[in-house]
């Protein structure tokens, strides 16, 4: 009996747990924060796109900071 | 109808309450849209907005654009560049979005004259403006 009512407390807890990660998230009107200039992970495009370049150049590889291209050092 | 009829069915709009009856538009063709001044496409989908409100308004479209800023300075500075000739609710706890259920930002809804939600559009796209239209057409043809 007693190991029943554990079970059944066990699996409520569980059940309870799984919504937890249901109402994460920023809605689509809230993301007003994350487009602001100063929470971009690039402040400077231009900058970032010089050193890039010469990244590319010199190392012969490219990509990876989240823009197209796979590192391939082709372009 | 003339344009200003559409209007006229708002009081004075404030910041801080969302109050949207759109029973009061009940008749016309509403295009519901929600919007951000942070929101790229919506500030494309502006002068499309407008056009339509002058094309169609005597025909009885209404344009309702739901704001959903949390700073009023944003939007004041949104609304000065483009002076909209429409409808302007303001929405900063998201409540009417919630309501809504928006998935994209910007979101508009074309309501029939019976009050329905015939057609969504999740984001502006200009190249798809012109379809746009065709669906205000399509409903406005309707009695």
């Amino acid at each position: 009996m007693r190991n029943k009512l554990r079970a059944i407390l066990l699996l409520a807890a569980g059940a309870a747990l799984m919504g937890g990660c249901s109402s994460l998230g920023v809605k689509p009107w809230q993301r007003d924060v994350l487009a602001r200039q100063d929470m971009q992970l690039n402040s400077e495009p231009l900058d970032q796109a010089i050193d890039d370049h010469m990244y590319f150049s010199k190392e012969a590889s490219s990509g990876g900071r989240g823009f197209a291209g796979g590192g391939c050092g082709c372009n | 109808m003339p344009a200003l009829a559409c209007l006229a069915l708002f009081a004075a709009p404030s910041f801080a309450a969302a109050p949207l009856n759109l029973d009061a538009y009940r008749g016309h063709v509403v295009y519901l849209d929600f919007w951000a001044s942070w929101c790229g496409p919506c500030k494309q989908s502006f002068p499309w907005m407008q056009s339509m409100a002058d094309a169609y308004a005597h025909r009885g479209l209404c344009i309702v654009a739901v704001d959903l800023d949390r700073d009023k300075s944003d939007a004041d500075r949104f609304l000065s560049q483009f002076h909209p000739g429409f409808d302007i609710v303001f929405d900063p706890h998201g409540s009417l979005a919630e309501r809504y259920r928006l998935r994209g930002m910007p979101t508009s809804m074309l309501i029939d004259r019976r009050g329905k939600v015939r057609f969504t559009h999740i984001g502006f796209r200009p190249t798809d403006a012109q379809a746009y239209e065709d669906q205000v057409k399509e409903l406005l043809a309707e009695k």
